[in-house]
């Protein structure tokens, strides 16, 4: 069983306060899902807790497993188990797929004390993972998202989670930019490997349409840096119904 | 395989013609500087023929009227051409023991796997390598072919008419100053010839013949594809060759009649202390094909600009240009192509690394003479800086004189993003791995053109030279 616990968290860009006082558990096997208004720091909470270099944390924690990763590079929080699926995706040119997939692979192993993988049976393994997100066999020989559609980009990405096996998967907007089709293999992709694995999931959406695979746990809004209410599915059915505007007067009320 | 076998083989015969193994019959004091005396004792050493000494002493007059190039560098000016020995110096070219071969070049050849006596060699410390009775069989197969390769001075001496046909034909000792100097004092450099319709298919390699007496200090090497024929030639390799010499100016000339294909590799990694003036060029007959596939990571200097004249209807020129520079060297490459028939097409495609301060340069040429109807070119230039101390600049020539043409040109300069970093290391990878990704997918269209072996060894060069435990 793992945990993730932030606790307090505080962090600024350019001097500007974007997170004012995060607090969030996440175990093993649970499936959370943060909704708010644009420009609430949603997507400065995922890139902090991965460690962008862009940010400054001004106060409070992240532990996993009981280990701060606070002050850790970005490499050693993914070496301890915790994953960022990217909103957008970066272009690699001229490496490829199949190359990036298993140095990183074997850059988590060696974090672990443990050989690098076999190459037939990491091929094996890839193609195994590719199938149920629906990728042909030549995407491996393409260089890393590089004239890769959004919905490629983001099927990819979960390809990735499928392959690094996180503790925690962070998913940034994974929904933005797909049609129908897409997010349905995408969703699916990852609710499936997420209960495969018992992987804690943190989900960051705009919509409802994608938690009709992702079924969250908890869910949570967030506005202005801080998370305003947490709930179950229900909440959900109150954004879409009424938006955000009542539970963001609601928690200023409180704390008027 | 193949590989070790040659290099073993072109060792034999470096052995045999620069007398390893037997005694010098001539004992001259060699002095610093050059003089008129100096070019004729040379050439006595040598033995040579009546008409390359009256050569050589023609060239060395040129040398003397010719002014330096203005353009190009400013360790030019560092160059004190009377403070170097341009022939074989007292003691040999080589380091003394092996405590005075630097511990950077050290470093590389164990990060490298660079066998023991390999090591020796390459820093000129060892005389001796060891070599097999394969020489014997390979040396077989390519006369039985047809096929010379044997080391320029021998050609002198064994192929007089062949030589006499095409030497300085493309490069005449009046087209610079630097080619002027090499055509006064070159020695050692390769002669190859392949006749009419012969095919090898193994590269021919130049590898050991870098004597450790001279270290290919002024090479002169001569190519001649007869119609129809192919070869690929090699030369140079990824560990770094030591010399105390610090100037190396080499003349390679090639000419691929009609139908044939040459295909010329160099891969330089001379240590940091060598100013690297170099004069490359091709003539290509109807229809001939010539590829220059040109990587440079080492010396202080190199200035180089592989050039092909395409002289026949429907010939193709390449140039794959791969440019490497680290803190405190300048490469200025790039290279030059003239369409002078019609249907001609080329290719020039340059990308250079900068870092630790360290700058490129891509000179080139481009030109289109009249009457080249239907001329295709690209030229692309890309410029990677992995920091801001380092730069890059470009100096792309293009004269077209003939309207119906299609050419293009490109450039690009980019750094790592700060982005792509983040990316990639969110996946495991250290900031060292991540950029050394980076920078291998930057290269790897052109990397993949070289043979394999030596692919792999450039990746790890380049990631050793990110890395900064090389100089």
């Amino acid at each position: 069983m793992s945990q993730l616990v932030i606790k307090d968290l505080h962090a600024t860009v350019a001097d500007k306060e974007i997170l004012k006082g995060i607090s969030l558990t996440i175990n093993s096997g649970e499936i959370h899902t943060i909704m708010g208004p644009n420009g609430s720091g949603k997507s400065t909470l995922c890139h902090v807790l991965m460690g962008h270099p862009k940010y400054t944390i001004t106060g409070g924690t992240i532990e996993l497993d009981g280990v701060s990763i606070t002050e850790m590079e970005p490499n050693q929080r993914a070496q301890l188990g915790l994953f960022l699926s990217f909103q957008y995706p970066q272009e690699i040119p001229g490496v490829k797929y199949a190359s990036f997939l298993r140095q990183a692979k074997n850059a988590l192993l060696a974090a672990k004390g443990l050989p690098p993988v076999k190459i037939p049976e990491f091929v094996k393994l890839l193609k195994e993972k590719m199938k149920i997100l629906k990728f042909h066999e030549d995407f491996l020989e393409r260089s890393v998202n590089e004239g890769f559609s959004g919905g490629e980009k983001k099927r990819a990405e979960i390809l990735q989670m499928a392959v690094f096996e996180p503790k925690f998967s962070i998913l940034d907007e994974t929904d933005s930019g797909l049609d129908v089709d897409a997010l349905k293999i995408v969703a699916k992709g990852a609710m499936a490997i997420a209960k495969d694995t018992q992987c804690g999931v943190l989900l960051i959406t705009h919509y409802q349409r994608i938690l009709n695979y992702i079924k969250p746990d908890f869910v949570h809004i967030m506005s202005a840096g801080k998370i305003i209410k947490t709930g179950k599915m229900d909440l959900v059915e109150e954004v879409e119904a009424s938006g955000y505007e009542k539970f963001i007067t609601e928690s200023t009320e409180v704390t008027a | 395989m193949a590989t070790k076998q040659q290099k073993e083989i072109t060792q034999q015969l470096a052995d045999y013609r620069y007398g390893f193994h037997t005694e010098e019959k001539y004992e001259f004091k060699s002095e610093k500087g050059l003089t008129e005396e100096i070019v004729r004792m040379i050439s006595a050493h040598k033995k040579e023929p009546e008409w390359m000494l009256d050569f050589r002493l023609k060239a060395y007059k040129i040398y003397r009227e010719k002014p330096m190039p203005t353009w190009g560098s400013s360790y030019l000016n560092d160059i004190n051409f009377e403070d170097i020995y341009y022939y074989i110096k007292p003691g040999g070219n080589k380091a003394k023991s092996w405590d005075d071969v630097p511990d950077e070049i050290k470093n590389t050849f164990e990060k490298l796997g660079v066998p023991e006596a390999e090591r020796k060699f390459l820093s000129g410390v060892g005389a001796q390598f060891e070599s097999e009775t394969i020489y014997h069989s390979l040396q077989k197969h390519l006369e039985e072919k047809g096929v010379i390769f044997v080391d320029t001075d021998t050609a002198v001496q064994k192929y007089p008419d062949l030589v006499r046909k095409y030497f300085a034909t493309v490069v005449p000792p009046r087209d610079n100053k630097l080619a002027a100097l090499n055509s006064a004092v070159w020695s050692g450099g390769s002669f190859v010839y392949i006749p009419k319709g012969v095919h090898v298919e193994l590269p021919l390699q130049a590898y050991f013949r870098i004597n450790a007496e001279n270290a290919g200090q002024f090479e002169r090497t001569l190519i001649i594809a007869e119609e129809g024929s192919s070869v690929h030639y090699t030369e140079g390799c990824t560990a770094p060759i030591y010399t105390t010499n610090s100037l190396h100016s080499a003349v390679v000339e090639i000419v691929v009649h009609k139908d044939a294909r040459v295909q010329y590799t160099t891969v330089q990694n001379w240590s940091r202390n060598v100013y690297n003036l170099v004069t490359k060029r091709a003539i290509a007959h109807e229809n001939a094909t010539m590829m220059w596939l040109d990587c440079n990571i080492g010396s202080k200097l190199t200035m180089k600009y592989p050039s092909i004249y395409l002289r026949g209807k429907g010939a193709r020129g390449e140039i794959l240009s791969i440019a490497m520079a680290n803190k405190g060297q300048h490469q200025d490459a790039g290279g030059k192509i003239i369409h002078l028939a019609p249907d001609t097409s080329s290719v020039i495609n340059a990308k250079s690394l900068s870092l630790r301060g360290g700058r490129t340069s891509y000179r080139g040429l481009l030109q289109v003479a009249p009457g080249a109807e239907r001329s295709r070119s690209r030229v692309t230039c890309d410029a990677l800086l992995l920091d801001t101390e380092s730069s890059t600049d470009t100096y792309p020539t293009m004269q077209i004189d003939e309207n119906n043409v299609a050419i293009a040109h490109e450039a690009t300069v980019t750094k790592i993003s700060e982005e792509q970093l983040f990316y990639l290391m969110s996946r495991g990878l250290s900031e060292q791995e991540a950029s050394n990704m980076i920078v291998n997918g930057f290269l790897a269209p052109l990397i993949k053109e070289f043979p394999m072996e030596y692919a792999l060894e450039l990746n790890r060069l380049i990631a050793l030279e990110m890395e900064g435990s090389v100089g």
